[in-house]
This record gives structure tokens, sequence and C-alpha cells, in this order.
């Protein structure tokens, strides 16, 4: 029983880690900011910090089947211009525009999916060509920034619950009840993993791999669609900008290699995405409250996301036979 | 006679790949379908043009070509190039010798970058994707603080100028020689080296390239270094080309480079691919584009088909066997 609790330890290390080392950077935020702990304080950070934390969660679950989905920024900010234009109105309306935003992060993933999957395309080089797709849709949709949304969704989005929570860190939890846990437990997401480990290992095992990818990537597009709503409702506009989609895109690989992720497919998961985006986004508040000049936050950020990267390296050390480190 | 024939057809199906040659006869389509829309299209002076825009990312390609041969990525592109158009400019500021330095401190600089990501990848073992990554954040920030903090020269000097723009030699544009020179050491290096070898075994299976004797990590370290310096002197190139250097002058040129060298039939995952299929790639990007913005389609409509033909050319020829 207690090598069993040791085992499931080690499988959750880097999920812990980043935890860690999220939970001592917000307090250092928090003990540095001005203001300290308030509610408003809170949401901000929440929002920002939410909004990256679904991207990787979108980006995790391709990656657990040892693929990419290089697009999930442009549909984050596709999703965006579409709901800045139909999510005004009565309650009706906006209803009905939110599941339209849903459905076309859906539809996204599902055209990735199906490139990768009945193309048999490279997953990198697939969702590069279709972010292009996505941009160009999204600048048609809004050629110039703009639109509205309606102001009691947005503000109860970004807001906070009574008691000071961010209204938007239980969006996440909802998000991780409903999309995530059950989608780990079932067989098509037991399979991505399976998948993941090994292609050829899972087809003698029967298990569905087509199946499995194709729902991988839509998956990615819905939790994209989910964080372009929210991307509205915090900036209450859209705007089809490539710089932001290429942003959201770089950065969450970023956070799901800093979770724990594996890029080569197979382990992780997208709890450590989560505190994997919480820390990256952790890194810029801290450079603001120490006041640390404007000119060297961006090798600053650098730095810190190479170190991070490099960290795995050191494992390498304890590598006994020189040739495990080549495949 | 047609005994005679067959194996020599079939010898010639060997040598080029199917993918090289359904990427030329695209560039034909292409052509032809532009002559329809104006006569321009077939003009030697348009071409030369287009021959001289495509040297820039041709340059850019060759490197991408040599990483991507490894089962590598190199994602540095970007902010490569431009720490290669802005440290040559900023070199003409420090006087007489900077100004004949210019050049190789551009490419030097491109070098340099490249040998981290080689290290990286090679010595650290973090996922190229993940640390080229990083290097171009790194790159990002420094150039952001030598631009700001320090106003360098941005102006290019007069060799980086005729390099990039005149027709010195017989009409055809410097550009395209300096161009046909790095793709002539790439093929040399590829097919008449070792390291050539080297890097084709590395694509097909790293451990069995090991245990073979080969010196994985150092032919790893550098192709990344080639690469990043045929970053830099493409960022040269394009200061040259704008008569100067600015920040993000790198941004566009990522995703075509990549693009343009799988078009080619070269394998994403590595050991595959020959040298004139990234030219016909290079070639038909450039010539997308230039049609693209010669009609006058909004920039909505050409993302659209640009990703769209992108996604129709792969699947013409691009698709992988399928497994098990």
């Amino acid at each position: 029983m207690s090598r069993d609790w040791r085992f499931r330890l080690a499988e959750q290390r880097s999920v812990l880690l980043a935890a860690a080392l999220f939970i001592a950077m917000f307090l250092l935020y928090i003990g540095k900011h001005p203001a300290g702990l308030t509610a408003n304080v809170a949401s901000t950070a929440a929002n920002k910090g939410v909004l990256l934390a679904l991207v990787a969660m979108a980006q995790t679950i391709p990656v657990l089947t040892a693929g990419l989905d290089l697009s999930v920024g442009m549909v984050l900010v596709l999703t965006n211009c579409l709901a800045s234009s139909i999510m005004v109105g009565s309650p009706a309306e906006v209803a009905l525009g939110t599941v339209a935003v849903l459905a076309l992060g859906v539809l996204c993933g599902a055209i990735n999916g199906a490139v990768v999957v009945y193309g048999r395309i490279q997953p990198i080089i697939a969702t590069l060509a279709t972010s292009s797709i996505y941009y160009g849709v999204a600048l048609a949709l809004r050629p110039a920034p703009g639109g509205e949304v309606d102001g009691a969704l947005a503000d109860a989005l970004t807001g906070s619950l009574p008691g000071g929570v961010p209204a938007s860190l239980l969006l996440l939890l909802v998000v991780v009840l409903v999309v995530w846990l059950p989608y780990r437990r079932s067989v098509l997401g037991r399979a991505a993993y399976a998948v993941g480990s090994s292609a050829q290992a899972a087809y003698m095992s029967g298990v569905p791999i087509a199946r499995a990818t194709l729902l991988a990537y839509v998956l990615a597009g819905l939790l994209s669609a989910i964080a372009g709503l929210l991307l509205t409702c915090i900036t209450y506009s859209g705007e089809a900008s490539a710089a932001l989609g290429g942003t959201y895109t770089l950065t969450a690989i970023a956070a799901v290699v800093v979770g724990g992720t594996s890029l080569f497919g197979g382990s992780g998961g997208a709890i450590g995405s989560i505190f994997g985006a919480f820390v990256l986004r952790t890194i810029g508040d801290l450079l603001f409250v120490f006041d640390m000049d404007a000119l060297w936050q961006p090798l600053f950020l650098g730095a810190v996301l190479l170190a991070a990267i490099s960290l795995g390296s050191f494992r390498l050390i304890g590598v006994r036979n020189r040739l495990e480190l080549y495949r | 006679m047609k005994a005679g024939a067959l194996p020599a057809a079939a010898a010639m199906r060997r040598r080029i790949d199917p993918a090289v040659l359904a990427a030329f006869g695209c560039i034909v389509l292409l052509l032809l379908g532009g002559s329809l829309y104006s006569r321009n299209f077939l003009s030697l002076e348009y071409l030369l043009q287009q021959l001289n825009v495509a040297a820039f990312l041709g340059v850019i390609a060759s490197g991408v070509m040599l990483v991507v041969l490894l089962g590598h990525i190199d994602l540095s592109i970007p902010w490569v190039v431009t720490t290669g158009g802005m440290m040559a400019t900023a070199a003409a500021g420090w006087g007489e010798l900077g100004v004949a330095l210019a050049i190789p401190i551009g490419i030097g600089c491109g070098v340099a970058a490249g040998l981290v990501n080689g290290v990286g990848v090679a010595y650290l073992r973090v996922p190229s994707m993940i640390f080229t990554l990083g290097t171009n954040a790194i790159v990002q920030g420094l150039m952001v603080l030598h631009t700001s903090g320090f106003a360098p020269q941005d102006r290019s000097t007069e060799a980086m100028h005729v390099i990039a723009v005149d027709r010195t030699v017989a009409g055809i544009p410097n550009a395209l020689w300096v161009w046909a020179l790095v793709g002539g050491l790439t093929v040399a290096l590829l097919t008449r080296t070792p390291f050539g070898r080297y890097i084709y075994a590395i694509g097909n299976r790293e451990r069995a390239a090991y245990l073979s004797g080969v010196n994985t990590r150092a032919v790893v370290v550098g192709c990344f270094a080639i690469a990043g310096g045929c970053s830099g002197l493409a960022g040269v190139l394009l200061a040259g080309y704008s008569t100067k250097a600015y920040q993000a002058m790198g941004d566009p040129y990522l995703l075509p480079a990549i693009a343009a060298v799988v078009l080619g039939g070269t394998s994403i995952l590595g050991g595959r691919g020959t040298y004139l299929g990234t030219v016909a790639g290079v070639i038909l990007i450039t010539l997308l584009q230039s049609i693209l913005s010669v009609v006058q389609m909004p920039e909505s409509g050409r993302q659209i088909i640009y990703g769209v033909v992108i996604i129709a050319m792969l699947l013409l020829y691009g698709r992988q066997r399928r497994e098990g």
C-alpha cells in the first residue's frame, strides 16, 4: 500500500513541482503588491491566468497523442472575433451565440483532426496550414478591431463571486470537472495516452487510434473556443491579431512543458498545464511589481523560459547508458 | 529500344522524387494560371524579380532543410533573421572597420544563436521545438535591449544593398547568386561529404548512427549552427533589400520556410529529402504569395487560400505511409 502511494507521488511529481513553484511565486507577488490580496487583484490575475490555462489545456491533449496543434492560438483569435459579433441582445440570443462560438471551435478542431487522421499529414505542418486559414476567416469576420459582448455575461465571467473568489477560476474548475476528468477516464482518453506512448503497440492492441486522435483535436478546438469566449469577456471586443494568436500558441506549448507533459506524448496531463500556465503568467506579474526596467523584461522572460525548459536535463546526470539518450 | 528505355525511366524515377516533380508541376500551373490574368507573368523581368525575392526565402530554407533532415525543427528563425540584419547595420555604425565587417558580423551572430540551439538540442536533449522557441525569446529580448538601450544605426551599408538588390553579373540579381552559392554548398555538403551522410543517418535513426560511431551530437550542433548562419545571412540580405533593419523583420519567414521545405518533399520526421525539392518549394511559395498579391486579393482571402493550397498540395503528395 505504501509503495503504491509513493508510486503515485512520483507520477505526479512534475505537477506538484509546478504547483509549488506557482504558489511560491504568487505569495511573493501578493506580498510585494501595493494593494495586497484584494478581490480586484485576485480576479485580474485569475482572468489572465485562466485564459492561458485554457489554451494550454487545449494544447495538452494533442501533445498527449504525440501530436501538436499549432492552431490553438488562431482558434482563440477566430472564436474571439465571432463572439464579439454575435453575443449581444436578449438572453436567448446570447445563449445561442455562445453555443455557436463553441460549435465553431469544435468545427476547427474537427478539421484539424480530419486532416491529421484521414489526410495523414504531420500534425505540425497540418495545423500550421489550418491556422493560416482560421486567421483568414477571423480577418474576414472582423477586419478592424471592435465589436461588443453582452455586459452582464462578461461581468459575471470576469468579476468575483461573493467571498472574493474570482469567477474565472470557477469557470476553469467547471471545465476541468466537465471536460478533462471525464475525458481522462474515458476509453478514448486512455487511448490518447496509449497512442502517444506507442502508436504501433496501440494499433496491435486494437485501440481505436483514429477516433482517439480525432477526438483529441476536437477537444483542443473546444477548449480554445472556451478561451476565446473568456478573452471576449475580458476585452469586451474582438481583434484579428496574428501576433496574439502566435503568442498564445507558443506560450501554451511552454506551459505544457513546464507542467510536466512530455512533447513526445504519452505522459502528463492538463492539470499540470494549468499550473504551468499560472507559473508563466505570474513571472510577468512579478517583473511588474519588482519595477523591472521595461527594456529588460523580454530578455528576462526569455531567460526564465529557457531555464525552465532546460530543467528536465537534470535527468541526464543519472543516465548510465549513453545509448538511452538516443531514440 | 523500348527495353532500353524502361530501365532508364525507372532509374530516372528513382533519382527524382515524385514530390519534387509535383512541386515543379504546380509551379508551371501557377505560372500558366497567372499568365491568363496578365501576360506579365511570363516576362523575364517578372520572373527575375520573383527569383530575387525567392532568394531570401531560399537562403533561410537551406538551413531549415538541414535541421528538418535531422528530424528537428528550428522555430528561432524570426528573431535570428532580425538579429542578423540588426547586428550587421549596427556594426556599420562603428566606423570604417565596422562597415567592412558588417556582413560577417551579421552572419556570425546567426551562427552564435544556432550554436546555442544546437547545444540545447544535442547535449541538453531538450526537444528542438521548445528549445529553439526559448532561444527565439532570448534573442528577441537581447535585440529589444540593444535597439532601445543603445540606439544603434539601422541603415544598411552599401555592400549589403549591392548584394541584395543590384544585378552586377549578366543581369542576374546578386541575391540569386548568393542563393546559388548557399544552395551549391548545401548540395555539396549533403551529397559529397560524410557530414551529409550523417545528417540523413541521424534523421532516420539517431541511435543507429551513434552505434555506427558517428559523433551525432557534433553533427546536430553543426547543422543548427549552419541554419543560424543562413538565417543571419538572410537578415543581412533583407536589411540590404529594404535599406534598413527593423524589429520583427523576420516574422513573415518562419511559416513559408518550413512550408517550402515540406512542400519540396523533405519529410518533417527527417532522413528523407533533396535540395532540388527545397528549391521547388521556395519558388512555389514565392510565386503563390506574389500571385495572390497581384490579383489584389484582400489579406483575409490570401491567408485562407495560402492555407488551403498548402494542405491540398500535401494531400496530393505529402502523405505519410499508413502505419501498422
